[in-house]
């Protein structure tokens, strides 16, 4: 159990591996945020990421408030040598719910992630964020993210 | 993209202000520190109240305070008043065909470049550009020290 700042009071949030109980929660947090219903899409992700032992080098962290309410989730893994990068932890997905924002859960999320990462052995965390969300940008660069030596490149195929 | 020199200034002077932002600065005491032209500075100043990023303090002792959000404020929010995207090629009339092609291909560059540009300045906090400060002045600091000790 962690704490969380809310206009300095502190309130305990739990952070533990996602499982199959919290697929509705995530898919409705992800929904508010976005905009977007895409239960397929977490049901994947969370049968491929989400809390069996065999997941090795794949995360899926939800933080829940005291009473269960999910706050936030963040989902990464370890991926090794594509053009040439030594293994790194990659943030694929990383949402707090605005009725917990401003508190530092994400800081907590992307922390508990890194330190499974440590373990791990991974040296460096990297995640790829679109150039207009200002708002997970500048999380990330407040968590000490900065560019790094790969660029993303991309072309439209119609 | 090259930053103005108003941009700079306006920077030095933000994050001066914002580093201790119980303290209010004169333009002069700010132009002093940074070694730059209190008359272009004033200018800038003018421009910052306007946009909100400080306020100017009456009376004696008087002079500016920051005014704005040291967590939300964004490097682009500092200068983007004295900054404009806008392609830097010239392009003459009556191009060739050749021409076209090399001055439309460099365009298309330079907005990439400046694309990148806009967006890093603007994912930058001003509490993360000073967080990043300290962090390099003692990384600079230890290996000086370093290099002290083993010389």
């Amino acid at each position: 159990m962690v704490t969380a700042n809310m206009n300095n009071n502190k309130l305990p949030i739990d952070i533990r591996q996602a499982n199959s109980a919290d697929s509705t929660a995530i898919v409705a947090l992800d929904a508010e945020i976005t905009g977007t219903d895409k239960s397929a899409y977490w049901a994947d992700i969370l049968n491929r990421f989400a809390g069996l032992p065999d997941r090795k080098h794949r995360y899926f962290l939800v933080a829940t408030s005291a009473d269960g309410d999910l706050a936030g989730f963040i989902v990464g893994e370890i991926r090794a040598w594509e053009f040439g990068s030594p293994p790194c932890g990659w943030v694929l997905a990383l949402s707090v719910a605005p009725r917990h924002r401003q508190r530092g859960i994400g800081a907590l999320l992307l922390e508990a992630l890194c330190s499974r990462l440590k373990q791990a052995e991974v040296t460096t965390i990297r995640t790829m964020v679109l150039r207009s969300d200002k708002v997970n940008l500048s999380f990330f660069r407040g968590e000490g993210l900065a560019a790094g030596p790969y660029i993303e490149l991309e072309k439209r195929l119609d | 993209m090259k930053l103005q020199k108003a941009s700079r200034y306006a920077l030095y002077a933000v994050l001066h202000l914002a580093s201790e932002p119980d303290k209010q600065c004169s333009t002069a005491e700010i132009a002093e520190e940074y070694d730059i032209s209190i008359h272009h500075l004033a200018k800038v100043m003018r421009t910052l109240v306007r946009c909100g990023l400080i306020e100017s303090v009456r009376g004696v002792g008087g002079g500016y305070r920051f005014a704005g959000n040291v967590r939300r404020s964004t490097l682009w929010d500092v200068i983007h008043e004295f900054e404009s995207l806008e392609p830097d090629i010239n392009t003459p009339d009556n191009l060739s065909d050749t021409a076209e092609i090399v001055i439309s291909g460099l365009d298309s560059v330079n907005s990439e470049i400046d694309g990148l540009i806009r967006a890093t300045l603007d994912s930058i906090t001003l509490k993360t550009l000073l967080r990043y400060g300290v962090e390099n002045l003692g990384r600079l600091r230890n290996s000086t020290q370093g290099q002290d000790r083993s010389s």
